[in-house]
C-alpha cells in the first residue's frame, strides 16, 4: 500500500515537473516571440528603405517623384513642434508637479485634480486633437499652425510629464528638505534650490521620454492640420508646416512600388532621431544612478 | 598657517543676515504668489479635461439638431456622404479590431509577463524589459506600416480572401503595439506578490508553474485585469495603424478578412482637408469622438477601480 | 558679535550665564492627529549650556527636540497646545515667522544630511538663502564655519568636491559647519551620532564641547554615556513626559525616581 502511493507520487511528481518545464518553454517562448517581431520589423524597415538613404534624402524637400523626395520639411517640422512642445508642457508640467507634491493640501481638490491627470493620460490621442481643432484652429483662430500643432501636443504629453516629475520630487530624501528648512529657508527657497535640483534628472529623463512620444504622434496632427506635402518651412509658429510622421503617412498611403520604400527610409530617420533621445534619456539616467 | 584671524573675526553673520532681511522682505511677499501660479499651472490639465468634454458635447450636439441620436444609435449605415449616420458600423469595426488585438496580446503579454516575473534571472529581465520598452514606444505609424507592408501580404498568401486592406492585419498589428502594456503592468502587478506567500508555496513542494497558476495569478488577479482593461482601452484608441491598414470601408460586419472602419479612422477621414467646417460631415466628427471618448473613459475608470481594490489587498 | 575675550569674562561668570534661558517651555502638549505624544513639558534651557535629553525610543525625545524650531510642523497633521519662549518671544506666537526662529536656532539631524553639492556650497547655502551673495563673504564664512566644526584641515583642498565623498563622521562635521555657517544661538542635535562609528562619535563629542563656549546646545541622545559624558543638564524623557530633570551629575549619581533608576542602570529601553 504505502509501496503503491510512493510510485504514484513519483509518477505525479515527474509529470508535473513535466509541467513545468513545458510551460517554462511556452512562457520563455511567447517572450522571445516578442523580441523576434521587433527584430522582423526592424529587418523589415532596414532592407526596404537603407537603400535610399542619402544626404539628399534628408535635404530634399517632398516631391512627386519617389526618387526625389525628402524629409527635410518633415525633420525641420517635428524639431519645432517638439521645441514647442518642450516649452510649454515642460513648463507647465513641473510646475503642476511641484504643485501637487511640495505645495497642495491633502484635500478633495487636490485629489481631483491628481485623478483627472490620471484620466487624461489614458484619453486616446485623437481625441486630443479634436479638441485642439475646435479651440486651437477654430477658436483662437491659429489656423493649422506650427503653433496650433504644437500646443496640441503640449496637452497630449502634459500628463505623461506631470507624472514623471512628480515621481522625480518624490525621490528626493526628505532629510534634504529638513536640512534646508532648519536653516531659515523659505519653502520657495528649499524647492529651487535643494528639491529641484536633486529632482533635476529625472525630471529630464521623464521629459525626454515625454517627447519622443510627441514626435511619434501622427493622429492628432492630421486632425490639427499638418500639411502632407509642403515645399517650404514655416516662416513663424503660425505658419504651415508637415512632420517626420505625417510625412511617412502620406508616402504609405501613395499608390506604387516605389512609395512604400520612400516611407521606409523615412521611418528610418525617425527611428534614428528617436534612438537619440532615448539614448540621451539613458545616459542621464544612468549617470544619475551611478552617483547614488 | 599664515591665515589672519581677524579676517575670520570680522564678519558678524547674524547682523548681515539681519541687514539684509529688510531687503529680502519683498521676496518673501512674492514668494506668496508662487503656489498661485504653481496652482493656476496645475489647473491646466483640469481645463483639458473640460475642454474636451465641453467641445466634444457640444459640437456633438449641433450633429444630434441634425440627426436624430437614435438613427445615430441604431442604425447600421455610415454612409456620411449620402446622409445616412448610423454609427454601429463604425463600433462593430473597432470592436473587431480590439478583439483580435486583445486575442493576439492576451497570451503573449501574460506569457512574458509571468516568464519575467517567476522564471527569468535578474540579468534577463534587464535584457527583456528594454527591449519590451523599444516596442511600446516605436511610433504607431511605423505599426502601420509593417502592418500594411509585411502582415498582410502574409495573411493574403495565406488565406486567399484577405482584402489588401483588412480588420485581421491591423488587428494583430494593435496587439503586437499593446503586448509590451499587457506585460509591464501585469508584472508589476506579479512582483507585488509577497515574496513569502511564493516561499510558502515552493517550500510545499510546488513547481515554479504550480505557484504561478495556483499562488501568483489569483493573488495579482485584479492587477492583471487592470492591465488588461487598460490594453483595451489603448486598442479601442488606437488611429494610425487602423487608419493605415484597415481601410476606410464600414462595413457593418465581423469578418476579419473584409476591410472595415473604426471610430478613430472616420475622425481622420472626416477631418481631412475635403471636410467643410459647419457641415454635418464635420459636426458628426465630435459625435463619433464623444462615442469614442465614453469608450475609452468607462474602460479607464473601471481600471483605476480594480487597480484602487488591488491596492488594498496587500 | 561673540568675541573671545568677552567669552572668557562670561565664563569665568558662569553662574549669571546660566541663569539666562534660551528656551523657557511652560506646558507643552503635542499631538499627531489624535495621538498624543507628549504631555505637559515644562522645562528651561540655559545660554551656554549642554541640555541632554534622554530616554527609551518612541518617548517623544525626537519630537520634542523638534518642536524647538517648529519643524515637527512639517507633518500636517500636528498640533500643540501650551507655550515655548525664545528670548521672550512665544515660538507659536503667528507673529513670529517660523523663517526667523530657524535662523536662529539651528539644527543637526539624526543622519548625516549633507546636499548633493560641492563643500563650499553646502556650507555656503545658509548665507546664500539669506540674502549674503559676496564671494568676499561667503569665502569667509566657509571658512570660519568648517574652522569651528574642526573640519577644515581634512577639506581646505577639496572645497569643491562633492559633499557626499566625505566619510559619515566628516559629512556630521560638515552638517555642524553648514549649520554654525548662520550663527544661531542654539543649536539642536537630534541624535547626531547615531550613524557614526565610535572614533567619529568621540570627535563630535569634544567638537560640542567646545561649541558650548559660543553655543547653547540640546541634544537628543540614545547613548546614556554620552549624556553623561557631554552634558551640563539632562532631562529623561518616558511616554512622552518628562521624569526627571536636573544636573547631569546629579541626574546619574543619585536619580530621584525609580524609573530613572530603571533606566539608567540599564533595566529597560
Amino acid at each position: 500500500m504505502a509501496l503503491q502511493t510512493g510510485e504514484k507520487s513519483t509518477k505525479r511528481m515527474k509529470n508535473r515537473i513535466r509541467k513545468n518545464k513545458l510551460f517554462h518553454t511556452l512562457f520563455f517562448g511567447a517572450t522571445a516571440l516578442s523580441l523576434v517581431i521587433l527584430a522582423m520589423l526592424f529587418y523589415r524597415i532596414i532592407s526596404q528603405g537603407a537603400g535610399n538613404l542619402s544626404w539628399d534624402f534628408i535635404k530634399n524637400f517632398p516631391a512627386p517623384y519617389p526618387d526625389r523626395a525628402g524629409i527635410y520639411a518633415g525633420l525641420v517640422g517635428s524639431l519645432l513642434l517638439i521645441a514647442i512642445v518642450a516649452v510649454v508642457s515642460i513648463t507647465i508640467g513641473v510646475a503642476t508637479a511641484i504643485y501637487l507634491e511640495e505645495y497642495a493640501k491633502k484635500n478633495k481638490l487636490t485629489s481631483f485634480i491628481q485623478s483627472n491627470i490620471q484620466n487624461l493620460a489614458g484619453v486616446p490621442s485623437i481625441v486630443f486633437g479634436l479638441l485642439g481643432l475646435t479651440f486651437f484652429v477654430y477658436i483662437l483662430n491659429f489656423d493649422f499652425s506650427l503653433l496650433s500643432g504644437g500646443l496640441t501636443m503640449s496637452l497630449l504629453v502634459l500628463p505623461i510629464i506631470v507624472v514623471a516629475a512628480q515621481e522625480a520630487i518624490r525621490s528626493v530624501p526628505n532629510d534634504l528638505k529638513e536640512a534646508s528648512y532648519g536653516m531659515g529657508a523659505t519653502k520657495w527657497q528649499t524647492v529651487l534650490r535643494v528639491v529641484i535640483p536633486a529632482a533635476l534628472p529625472g525630471m529630464i529623463t521623464g521629459s525626454i521620454l515625454a517627447l519622443s512620444r510627441a514626435i511619434g504622434e501622427t493622429a492628432p496632427l492630421l486632425v490639427v492640420g499638418a500639411a502632407t506635402a509642403i515645399y517650404a518651412l514655416p516662416d513663424s509658429i503660425f505658419g504651415s508646416y508637415t512632420a517626420m510622421p505625417i510625412q511617412i503617412y502620406s508616402w504609405i498611403s501613395k499608390p506604387g512600388d516605389e512609395w512604400p520604400v520612400v516611407a521606409a527610409t523615412g521611418i528610418i530617420i525617425l527611428l534614428i532621431v528617436l534612438l537619440i533621445m532615448n539614448t540621451i534619456a539613458a545616459l542621464i539616467r544612468n549617470k544619475f544612478q551611478r552617483r547614488n | 598657517m599664515n591665515i589672519n584671524e581677524n579676517r575670520l573675526q570680522d564678519i558678524d553673520i547674524q547682523k548681515l543676515i539681519q541687514e539684509k532681511k529688510e531687503k529680502r522682505k519683498v521676496l518673501k511677499k512674492l514668494e506668496k504668489l508662487v503656489p498661485v501660479f504653481l496652482f493656476l499651472a496645475a489647473v491646466v490639465s483640469v481645463l483639458t479635461t473640460f475642454g474636451i468634454v465641453f467641445t466634444l458635447l457640444s459640437e456633438a450636439f449641433t450633429f444630434f439638431s441634425d440627426v436624430p441620436i437614435k438613427d445615430f444609435l441604431f442604425n447600421t449605415d455610415w454612409k456620411p456622404w449620402s446622409g445616412s449616420f448610423g454609427v454601429l458600423p463604425l463600433i462593430t469595426g473597432t470592436l473587431l479590431i480590439t478583439l483580435i488585438a486583445i486575442i493576439v496580446a492576451l497570451p503573449i503579454g501574460l506569457s512574458a509577463a509571468i516568464f519575467l516575473s517567476e522564471y527569468a534571472s535578474d540579468k534577463t529581465r534587464r535584457i527583456i524589459k528594454p527591449i519590451l520598452e523599444v516596442l511600446a514606444g516605436i511610433p504607431t505609424v511605423v505599426y502601420g506600416f509593417f502592418a500594411l507592408t509585411f502582415v498582410t501580404p502574409i495573411l493574403q498568401s495565406l488565406l486567399p480572401d484577405v482584402k489588401i486592406f483588412n480588420a485581421l492585419s491591423a488587428g494583430i498589428v494593435v496587439g503586437i503595439m499593446i503586448v509590451p502594456m499587457i506585460a509591464s503592468l501585469s508584472e508589476d502587478a506579479m512582483s507585488a506578490v509577497p515574496a513569502s506567500l511564493r516561499e510558502g508555496a515552493l517550500g510545499l513542494g510546488s513547481t515554479r508553474f504550480e505557484v504561478a497558476m495556483k499562488v501568483v495569478l489569483p493573488a495579482a488577479f485584479s492587477g492583471i485585469v487592470a492591465s488588461v482593461v487598460l490594453a483595451i482601452s489603448r486598442a479601442i484608441g488606437e488611429t494610425m495603424i487602423v487608419t493605415i491598414a484597415a481601410g476606410q470601408s464600414p462595413n457593418f460586419t465581423f469578418d476579419p478578412t473584409s476591410s472595415i472602419q473604426t471610430l478613430t479612422s472616420f475622425i481622420v477621414q472626416g477631418t481631412s482637408g475635403d471636410t467643410a467646417y459647419g457641415s454635418t460631415i464635420y459636426y458628426s466628427v465630435y459625435a463619433v469622438g464623444i462615442t469614442l471618448f465614453v469608450f475609452t473613459l468607462l474602460m479607464n475608470l473601471f481600471a483605476q477601480y480594480i487597480a484602487r481594490k488591488f491596492r488594498e489587498e496587500y | 558679535m561673540v568675541n573671545l575675550t568677552q567669552l572668557r569674562e562670561n565664563n569665568s561668570n558662569i553662574e549669571v550665564a546660566t541663569k539666562e534661558n534660551v528656551f523657557e517651555v511652560s506646558n507643552l502638549n503635542l499631538w499627531y492627529g489624535e495621538d498624543q505624544a507628549l504631555y505637559d513639558i515644562n522645562m528651561n534651557m540655559g545660554k551656554n549650556e549642554i541640555t541632554a535629553i534622554i530616554g527609551p525610543s518612541g518617548c517623544g525625545k525626537s519630537t520634542f527636540i523638534k518642536t524647538l524650531n517648529r519643524m515637527v510642523e512639517l507633518v500636517p497633521s500636528v498640533k500643540t497646545s501650551g507655550t515655548i519662549k525664545y528670548k521672550d518671544s512665544n515660538i507659536f506666537d503667528p507673529k513670529f515667522a517660523v523663517e526667523d526662529l530657524r535662523t536662529q536656532v539651528g539644527m543637526v539631524f539624526q543622519k548625516p544630511n549633507p546636499f548633493p553639492k560641492s563643500i563650499y556650497d553646502n556650507v555656503a547655502y545658509g548665507a546664500k538663502i539669506h540674502g549674503i551673495k559676496k564671494k568676499k563673504d561667503l569665502d569667509i564664512i566657509v571658512e570660519k564655519s568648517l574652522r569651528d566644526a574642526a573640519i577644515w584641515d581634512e577639506v581646505k583642498d577639496r572645497l569643491k568636491e562633492n559633499a557626499y565623498s566625505l566619510s559619515g563622521g566628516q559629512q556630521q562635521r560638515l552638517c555642524i559647519a553648514r549649520c554654525l555657517a548662520i550663527e544661531p544661538d542654539v543649536i539642536l542635535m537630534d541624535e547626531p551620532t547615531s550613524a557614526l562609528d565610535p572614533i567619529s562619535t568621540l570627535k563630535l563629542e569634544e567638537l560640542v564641547q567646545n561649541l558650548k563656549e559660543k553655543y547653547s546646545i540640546v541634544i537628543v541622545t540614545h547613548n546614556m554615556q554620552q549624556a553623561a559624558r557631554v552634558s551640563d543638564k539632562t532631562a529623561f524623557f518616558l511616554n512622552g513626559e518628562i521624569v526627571e530633570f536636573s544636573n547631569t551629575d546629579v541626574l546619574f549619581s543619585n536619580p530621584e525616581d525609580k524609573r530613572t533608576e530603571d533606566y539608567i542602570t540599564g533595566r529597560f529601553g
